[in-house]
């Protein structure tokens, strides 16, 4: 037992259908692992230019080297080329899946080519089978799928079951991929990309165990990270309200997107709040494994369904960002709207942000006239009509009409077809996460890597700059800082919720523990260095946010810094451009 | 004179709070230095979907427990407080006592072919963060 299997890269073909355990120890020692050798491997096996929904396109999943062996080490990193945006697509996710991959033996597995009859793989260890999935392909519920490989596979309770739901196997460009029920690959179309090769769901279970050589330091340094992660603030936070917590504050400062942006603030915030779910409706928080936080928050909603006192319950999981897209985005005022519609989309398994954005702009683009009832179905898309919502998200996933299926390539490309470009919130091709916060939160959503607010989190630069003076290089400059901090972060893979804790100093003593001896100097350069493989990729693939469409409407609405103004957006992205030519990255320039 | 002495046993004091974490059962197998659960005598699985929440599935400390009775070479002694300690020389690894706990709190070590049973050390008690799991009085 003297390996603990990071090195080992599980390659699968779906097209042959044959599997290969490659020792990859080069990558893991130069880049840890998680996202730093992710985006190795997706550059060794993406071809340049490919179509994303092609065969061709791969999808790595990657764990890192603190996964299994501390707490909140707890993600699961997935890279494929985006179908949403065309270019670098990395999604998170929890659950069960970090943990199963390292003790199924891996530290990364690739996943290449598509097959003709729908598969899904079931990975127990060094038992790794293609199974026959053609029963389960039509499956619309992600729920359902989930209840069936529950049964018909083993390791019950050290698993991950990633599946998709009829979105996915219709290519919708936002599809997601379930893990575990309640956590996604939500954001970039990991599940279209699933369905585009034929593959319905990937089982997990660890059935390793490994040594650590030094057993007493790792013991000593593993009480210390737990105690920090236990008694932080941040453990308080999201277990008591979870991410919902910030519906409130943000409504307040007035950055929280309300009707597709039309108001930054709205009245609807204190029912769509985290204290009010929790009241009203919470009745079970859970965590990923190796998380002694439980953010992940459970809603049971009871309701009458039929005379006859038929009740039935529905178990939903909520957090901020489906209740900013799904819930304020769209206008909604009432609580159990907004967990019905989260329901829905979960069940077809849609990406909850983007599916919300995407049905706001349709809701602006119907007042304006610009589609009518003859695109939609019949359906009159008006604000806080949730009803209405959940049947357009059945036909987003069904893609049976060219509206829901030009709606389904994301608002970008859907704006470009039936106009309303001004009010279509997408950066870079992804729908905007919940924060109109200021120039540092837009610089990021239209910069950074994923096109997320989780990249770099100019949603918190903004807020804590509300009241002061700022330049354009400072924002830049702090937002890079922390994008490449988080490369590091996601590649041990530390969850963000747990960055406080995982500071450059812990990171290096936890290493150390597990025999990688990396200075803070060191891991403070190599999330440079992985910041940058990310960016050679995305310029290879066109990246140029000199270029990238912005919607005017976010300059037309209040944002806690008051109006924001297209230069001084175009500047920062100019300061931007200047900075990474800086450090050698050739990015062209406006 | 003899000191009063308190035998104590593993207890689940409150399944509702259960999160799911595993910190329970990475704790128990840290012991040996090891991650994973071979060597772990504990297991939280979901009760049928998460949605239910959590089942625990650990020694109850039997007073007279099957599993020594069904234990063909006397590998397994009674435990003061109830449950028992394996005499890993005595064990042939037959598994009859992983067959016959109803409750399935008997785990295997593949690896070493011998049972895992708690020990009811206390040990996992420490990492529950929601006060799920605790010692109390044999």
């Amino acid at each position: 037992m003297s390996s603990n299997y990071l090195n080992r890269v599980l390659h699968i073909d779906l097209s042959k259908k044959i599997i290969e355990v490659e020792e990859r120890s080069d990558l893991f020692e130069s880049n840890l692992g998680g996202a730093g050798v992710a985006i190795k491997l997706l550059d060794e096996e993406c071809p340049k230019g490919v179509d994303p929904l092609s065969p061709e396109n791969p999808i790595v999943l990657a764990v890192g080297p603190l996964t299994a062996i501390y707490p909140c080490a707890s993600k699961t990193v997935a890279m494929f080329k985006s179908p949403l945006t065309g270019n670098l697509g990395e999604s998170h996710a929890g659950g069960r899946s970090a943990m199963a991959i390292r003790l199924a033996g891996y530290g990364a597995i690739v996943i290449k080519g598509a097959s003709d009859l729908p598969l899904y793989l079931s990975i127990h260890g060094d038992a790794v089978k293609f199974k026959d999935a053609s029963t389960l392909w039509g499956m619309k519920s992600s729920h359902t799928v989930g209840r069936v490989l529950r049964e018909a596979e083993r390791g019950s309770g050290v698993r991950t079951i990633i599946r998709i739901g009829g979105a996915g196997e219709n290519l919708v460009r936002f599809a997601c991929a379930v893990c575990e029920t309640y956590r996604h690959f939500g954001r970039l179309g990991l599940g279209a990309v699933m369905g585009s090769k034929k593959l319905k769901a990937i089982v997990v279970s660890a059935d390793k165990s490994f040594k650590i050589k030094d057993a007493t330091s790792y013991r000593k340094v593993f009480d210390e990270v737990n105690k920090l992660v236990v008694e932080s603030a941040a453990m308080k936070k999201y277990h008591d309200l979870g991410t919902a917590e910030n519906v409130l504050p943000l409504n307040a400062l007035g950055g929280l997107p309300y009707r597709n942006l039309n108001a930054s603030k709205c009245d609807c915030a204190e029912a769509l709040s985290g204290e009010s779910l929790a009241e009203k409706y919470l009745a079970r928080r859970v965590s990923c494994s190796r998380c002694p936080v439980g953010c992940i928050h459970l809603a049971a909603l009871r309701e009458l369904y039929e005379p006859g006192y038929y009740f039935k319950t529905t178990i939903i999981p909520y957090d901020y960002e489906p209740i900013y897209s799904l819930g304020s985005m769209l206008g909604l005022s009432s609580s159990e709207g907004l967990l019905k519609l989260t329901n829905e989309v979960d069940v077809v398994g849609l990406d909850a942000m983007s599916t919300g954005v995407a049905l706001a702009w349709a809701t602006e683009a119907f007042e304006k006239g610009l589609i009518s009832k003859e695109h939609t179905g019949g359906l009159e898309l008006r604000w806080g009509d949730h009803q209405t919502y959940i049947e357009a998200v059945r036909k987003i996933a069904e893609t049976t009409t060219d509206f829901y299926r030009d709606l389904g390539r994301g608002v970008s490309y859907a704006s470009k077809v039936y106009g309303g470009e001004d009010f279509a919130l997408s950066f870079g091709g992804n729908e905007m996460p919940g924060y109109h916060t200021g120039l540092a939160t837009y610089v990021n959503y239209l910069t950074s890597s994923r096109h997320s607010h989780l990249d770099s989190a100019g949603y918190s630069l903004d807020q804590k700059l509300v009241g002061k003076s700022f330049t354009a290089e400072q924002i830049v400059s702090e937002l890079l800082t922390e994008e490449w901090w988080r490369q590091v972060l996601s590649s041990l893979v530390v969850c963000f919720f747990a960055r406080k804790v995982y500071t450059p100093e812990i990171v290096a003593r936890a290493l150390a523990t597990v025999n990688i001896a990396r200075s803070q100097e060191e891991l403070e350069k190599l999330g440079e260095e992985i910041y940058k493989d990310k960016t050679h990729f995305k310029l290879r693939e066109g990246f140029n946010p000199s270029k990238y469409h912005v919607p005017k409407r976010i300059f037309e609405v209040e944002t806690p810094h008051g109006l924001l103004r297209e230069k001084d957006l175009r500047k920062a992205i100019d300061v931007f451009v200047g900075q990474l030519r800086k450090i050698g990255v050739n990015i062209p320039g406006s | 004179m003899g000191e009063l002495k308190i035998t104590r046993k593993f207890a689940v004091l409150d399944i509702d709070k259960c999160i799911g974490c595993m910190e329970c059962m990475f704790a128990c197998s840290r012991r040996f230095g090891e991650i994973g659960f071979n060597r772990s005598s504990i297991r939280i699985r979901s009760a049928g979907g998460i949605e239910r929440g959590f089942t625990i599935v650990v020694c109850r400390a039997c007073k007279d427990p099957p599993c020594a009775k069904a234990c063909p070479t006397g590998a397994l002694k009674l435990r003061e407080g109830g449950g028992v300690l394996l005499d890993k020389d005595k064990c042939i690894g037959c598994e009859l006592c992983a067959k016959i706990c109803i409750v399935g709190a008997v785990f295997w070590d593949s690896g070493h072919s011998k049972p895992e049973i708690c020990i009811h050390c206390g040990i996992c008690t420490n990492y529950c963060s929601h006060n799920v799991i605790g010692m109390v009085e044999a």
